[in-house]
């Protein structure tokens, strides 16, 4: 773990890090490189006391849960497939805003192949997600697990349909898919080691607290 | 690949194996100094009355296997804590206060973390029969005094009351998979969704559940939680409590989290964690546990604490440590004595075997006894 009078917040580049920016501007932290030109994945602050560390979307938990790092900006779907142990989440951010999708080609019966007893073959990073929805639908599911470029899997008969983030929907719209069911609308969580929200409270908490004022 | 361990399961070597008994020795001599006397529970035992009282989780983490002599479901120990309260409850049925500890492998299934090690060397101390505060003050002034003898300070003790939620919840006539939805909602301080989970809720306790998860910090915390929270009996008692058992541990360093309830599926009142070593976790866990006697025919107040010897010894600096002396193979009169009286000064004193010239110094041996006009001396060991 690092240092008792320092803190380390763990987040991803990209819509993550452009969207935390005004929050660590009202916290009075302000990134002193720009990760999408440096290649450094340890980023120095304004404050000698705060650092920033670039990491996957899907390992920022893991960082926040070991230690690694004390706070950490992650997506409610990454947290629920992590699972969450050992974090606090204290602070929805209404950032990078998206939902958790069912998505099948045009045409495909969705509703008859999910009444009740049926089966369904999915294809999902999101595993844990999936298979929360279809057990709590009463539906039994085969679950493939890609890494990428999801809106493939039904065209080539892969799987009948796919759970994935939807933002706009143009990459469903592009290759002919449609969005068949809404799982839950994300965003991004901020979460906290639990350890460190004890022993480094009075660096941590005016940090949540100006998060919390500029999120309300 | 043939010696590979399972995961996250080790093999303790030397120099650690003795640090390691070092510290087992140092802990139970303390609480023996304190009257708590030392019990040995069996390594396992029929499943019920290993998971009695306890919640979900550890009966997923124990490890099952069928008594070939019965056909009943046996669990290898997954915590001693139940096992030291059936002894309280059914064996010693003492009428008044009684002082146990214990200290054995345990194993788990599960790991609790992905670095975590399967068989933690659990070590911890039981009071049972008084139901006053004093017990309370008693079993967190012994954790603080064992993690320093360890040579490890706690740099907090944090502190919460189960009482709190309990009596939250039972007012709110929640139905039990709400109530355990609220309560992993709670322990993940998860403000959005506890929102969410709450809506329903009447109110003053709607605020009150949601004011929970913020009532963490210093001593101020429990006047911020009296204003907050509903002024129920048992919020007021909790509260009491808390405000008397800070006012006996002045010298600690103590704060509070209102919204821990770690342990709530057989806690019942005071409970704390202590945290030393810098490192990213608590490192000894205890509290007040009353129901779970009840379970084995006679319900008896309890507290206590356990903690892993081996996560213990981790995050301890290494102790120099003396090397040992190699005594000659030698029939001379005299060289006996000296060794004995050596070796009851606490010096380890190994003889030489014929035919393993050069390997001594691989051996620990940093030392040698040697003739000199005479008589025998230690002298640092050369050559090799």
């Amino acid at each position: 773990m690092c240092h008792v009078s320092s803190i380390t917040l763990a987040l991803s580049k990209g819509r993550i890090f452009e969207e935390t920016l005004p929050l660590l501007a009202a916290a009075g932290i302000v990134p002193t490189d720009d990760p999408e030109r440096s290649r450094k994945l340890i980023l120095g602050t304004n404050r000698p006391d705060v650092r920033l560390v670039i990491v996957r979307a899907t390992d920022t938990p893991t960082y926040v849960q070991y230690g690694a790092a004390d706070l950490g900006i992650a997506g409610k779907d990454v947290l629920i497939e992590h699972g969450g142990q050992g974090l606090y989440q204290p602070l929805d951010l209404g950032i990078a805003r998206c939902r958790l999708c069912v998505a099948t080609r045009a045409g495909f019966d969705y509703a008859a192949a999910t009444r009740p007893g049926g089966r369904i073959r999915v294809a999902t990073k999101y595993l844990n997600s999936a298979k929360a929805h279809f057990a709590e639908k009463g539906v039994h599911v085969d679950l493939i697990k890609l890494y990428g470029s999801m809106e493939l899997a039904p065209l080539v008969g892969l799987a009948d349909a796919i759970v994935d983030l939807v933002s706009s929907g143009g990459t469903l719209k592009a290759n002919n898919l449609v969005e068949v069911e809404e799982i839950m609308p994300i965003s991004s969580r901020l979460i906290v080691n639990q350890a460190s929200l004890k022993l480094k409270r009075t660096l941590i908490q005016p940090v949540l607290d100006a998060f919390a004022g500029a999120v309300r | 690949m043939r010696w590979v361990l399972p995961d996250h399961i080790q093999d303790v070597l030397p120099p650690e194996a003795d640090k390691l008994e070092g510290l087992r020795r140092r802990l139970l001599d303390a609480f023996r100094g304190h009257g708590y006397q030392l019990v040995m529970p069996p390594l396992l035992e029929y499943l019920d009355s290993l998971t009695t009282g306890a919640g979900q989780d550890l009966k997923l983490r124990t490890f099952k296997l069928i008594d070939q002599l019965t056909g009943r479901t046996m669990g290898v120990r997954a915590d001693m804590t139940p096992q030291t309260a059936r002894i309280d409850a059914h064996l010693l049925n003492r009428a008044g206060v009684s002082r146990l500890c214990y200290c054995g492998s345990v194993l788990h299934t599960l790991p609790s973390t992905l670095t975590a090690t399967r068989e933690p060397l659990q070590i911890g101390a039981e009071l049972y029969g008084h139901g006053g505060l004093e017990a309370d003050i008693e079993i967190i002034r012994l954790l603080a005094e064992v993690l320093a003898v360890a040579g490890l300070p706690a740099s907090r003790i944090d502190i919460g009351h189960v009482g709190l939620f309990r009596a939250l919840a039972a007012r709110a006539g929640l139905v039990p998979e709400r109530e355990e939805e609220l309560f992993d909602l709670l322990q993940a301080k998860d403000q959005p969704d506890l929102a969410l989970c709450v809506a329903q809720v009447q109110e003053p306790l709607r605020s009150a559940l949601l004011a929970l998860p913020g009532l963490y910090g210093g001593i101020e915390v429990i006047d911020v939680a009296a204003d907050r929270l509903p002024d129920l009996p048992e919020v007021r008692c909790a509260l009491d409590e808390l405000r008397r058992l800070a006012a006996a541990l002045p010298d600690l360093p103590l704060s509070f989290d209102l919204a821990d309830l770690r342990g709530y599926h057989y806690h019942s009142g005071i409970v704390f964690a202590a945290y030393a070593g810098g490192a990213h976790g608590a490192l000894a866990l205890g509290g007040r546990y009353d129901l779970v006697g009840e379970a084995f025919g006679r319900g008896r107040p309890a507290t206590g604490f356990s903690l892993d010897l081996r996560e213990l010894a981790m995050r301890l600096p290494d102790a120099a440590v003396a090397g040992a002396i190699l005594a000659p193979q030698d029939d001379e009169p005299g060289l006996a004595e000296v060794i004995a009286s050596l070796r009851a000064r606490g010096e380890v004193v190994v003889s030489a075997l014929p035919g393993h010239e050069g390997t001594w110094r691989d051996a620990g041996c940093d030392r040698q006894l040697v003739k000199r006009d005479g008589r025998w001396a230690v002298e640092a060991f050369e050559g090799e």
